[in-house]
């Protein structure tokens, strides 16, 4: 039993494997707390989507420089994903719709037009976990290491702006650019892990450890604690299984993050669902150029 | 109650416009903020009176007009609490401490963090409520944990968006009472309300205002039928009962008579 369970670790790409899967997991858990909170849930969706996009249409012009030209592209849909929610009427969710499927479709039309798919369009479609390069995994931990740095530095003005961005902005904090700086750890973040779980898949890793982690504690510190360890044990258990299974890690990464969501939901009951009620409303603050009832 | 404004002056407004886009929402307003001031600006929904919050505050830029702050101005601020996602999951430590800018890389809370949130806290009343959700407490208590988090910034002036609105007569009372004595240890006050006789009556100093200012002055300057009409688009009958102000709105079949 305990050798069949060890077979797969001899295996130097499976530990590789792990180990990215864990670490993709950790840092979803860890960025889709704020991301959860904000009420944007549908941003990790849209991202990827928009990513993907980018990943066509960059191939085209500069395949060498995929992985940048895709950054570049996710980062530009996030900062517009912001500008627009920020300064018109558009909420959140509106912004994000728009904004990504056109950078998606603008993406795919270039590609039917030009293009041929190439590994790096299947990877980025579906994830390719056991064929990770180096680099990427190189690009992961660096990824990994800004967003803790931009957290944790900033870890009481982005909890400020995220539960009271206008009280936030007159005590000091900046919140537009921090809001941009987080968009731009969002798009990176999202960028290094769209090999290990795929572009359909990134957008549950976000939210599932973060939601669990929301029905388990009322406090913001341990939630952050909480998402992350979810995460790494989902990112861990699902790549575990997926060997077991022979069906694709990120499919069996999300497929246990939905386990464990049921698992506490039945645990913790209404509690649990109480807690989590709040997380599609978010307290934005008054935005410029829309009079408010109580003006 | 003092607080007319005669000491230093904190915020300078002068011939002020602001917009939201062609919508103009405050007209030519000129007003000041004293250090010892306690000012109620009064008026109906959609008289501008959030809008004006804003530009005392700075987070909103006037179209026209000049807004000058003292230097170094320490300004706080307490939202309406219709405006808070209240599962969102903070306690009511975490939520004070968020106004304390964080030192360093790692987000440590200091010991001298934790005895300026107990102290805050305690002046406010509910020092045993710290590790309590946010969603937990009474509406009063949740102005409390507002007002500490803003005296945790030591401000000189307190800005606060109808502070009064959606809570019970008995809170009101504690309210009106605990910015009383915050104003007497020398914090500048101003608040926004449309509830004339629960709040506006009782404070010391009043902006009334309909997209421009009607009138300035103690209650019993401003507070009259003609001043309130103009405010408020509606006829009112204003008796006098013990020393204060009472506003009855006229019944429509009065108003035809």
């Amino acid at each position: 039993m305990i050798e069949t369970l060890l077979a797969p670790l001899e295996y130097s790409f499976f530990q590789k494997g792990l180990l990215v899967a864990a670490l993709s997991g950790a840092l979803l858990g860890f960025i889709g707390v704020y991301i959860v909170l904000r009420g944007m849930s549908y941003i990790g969706h849209g991202l990827s989507h928009s990513i993907f996009g980018g990943f066509a249409a960059v191939q085209l012009f500069a395949a060498q420089f995929y992985a940048v030209g895709a950054a570049l592209w996710g980062i530009a849909s996030a900062l517009a994903i912001n500008g627009v929610t920020r300064r018109t009427r558009i909420g959140a969710d509106a912004a994000i719709g728009v904004v990504t499927t056109a950078s998606f479709a603008l993406g795919v039309a270039l590609f039917a037009k030009f293009g041929t798919s190439g590994p790096a369009f299947e990877n980025a479609l579906f994830g390719s976990i056991l064929g990770i390069t180096t680099g990427q995994i190189i690009g992961l931990v660096a990824v990994s290491v800004l967003a803790v740095v931009v957290v944790l530095g900033r870890y009481r003005a982005l909890l400020f702006a995220t539960f009271d961005p206008e009280v936030a902005e007159v005590s000091g904090v900046n919140v537009r650019r921090l809001e941009a700086i987080f968009m731009i750890v969002l798009s990176l973040s999202i960028l290094a892990t769209l090999t290990v779980v795929g572009v359909t898949l990134v957008a549950a890793m976000l939210v599932i450890p973060a939601v669990v982690a929301r029905m388990l504690t009322d406090s913001f510190g341990r939630m952050l604690m909480l998402s992350t360890v979810i995460g790494t044990a989902c990112g861990a258990v699902g790549m575990y299984l997926s060997y077991f299974a022979g069906v694709p890690s990120g499919t069996m990464i999300v497929l246990v993050g939905a386990a464990v969501f049921c698992v506490v939901l039945a645990i913790t009951g209404g509690r649990g669902l109480r807690r989590s009620a709040g997380l599609d409303t978010h307290a934005g603050p008054g935005v410029p150029g829309v009079p408010a009832t109580t003006r | 109650m003092t607080g007319t404004g005669v000491g230093p002056e904190l915020i300078r407004l002068t011939g002020v416009n602001a917009a939201y886009g062609h919508h103009t929402v405050i007209q030519d307003v000129s007003f000041h903020v004293h250090e010892d001031q306690f000012t109620g600006i009064v008026g109906p929904s959609g008289s501008g009176k959030t809008t004006l919050l804003r530009i005392l505050l700075g987070t909103m830029r006037q179209s026209t007009g000049a807004v000058v702050r003292q230097q170094g101005l320490k300004v706080a601020y307490v939202p309406q609490l219709e405006t808070i996602n209240w599962n969102f999951p903070v306690t009511v430590a975490e939520c004070v401490l968020m106004a304390r800018p964080q030192r360093g890389l790692f987000p440590r809370t200091t010991p001298q963090d934790r005895r300026d949130v107990a102290r805050v806290l305690d002046r406010l009343g509910i020092a045993e409520l710290g590790e309590r959700h946010i969603r937990d407490l009474s509406g009063g208590q949740q102005q409390r944990m507002f007002l500490a988090r803003a005296l945790l910034r030591d401000p000189q002036i307190l800005l606060l968006d109808e502070p009064t609105s959606g809570v019970d007569i008995t809170t009101r009372h504690d309210m009106l009472h605990l910015l009383a004595e915050l104003h007497e240890d020398g914090i500048a006050i101003v608040l926004t309300t449309h509830d004339l006789n629960g709040m506006a009556a009782h404070l010391p100093h009043l902006v009334c205002l309909n997209h421009r200012v009607v009138g300035e002055g103690t209650p019993a300057e401003v507070l009259t039928p003609d001043v309130l009409e103009v405010t408020f688009g509606a006829r009112m009958e204003v008796l006098e009962h013990l020393g204060m102000r009472v506003i009855i709105d006229e019944a429509p079949q009065q108003r035809t008579a």
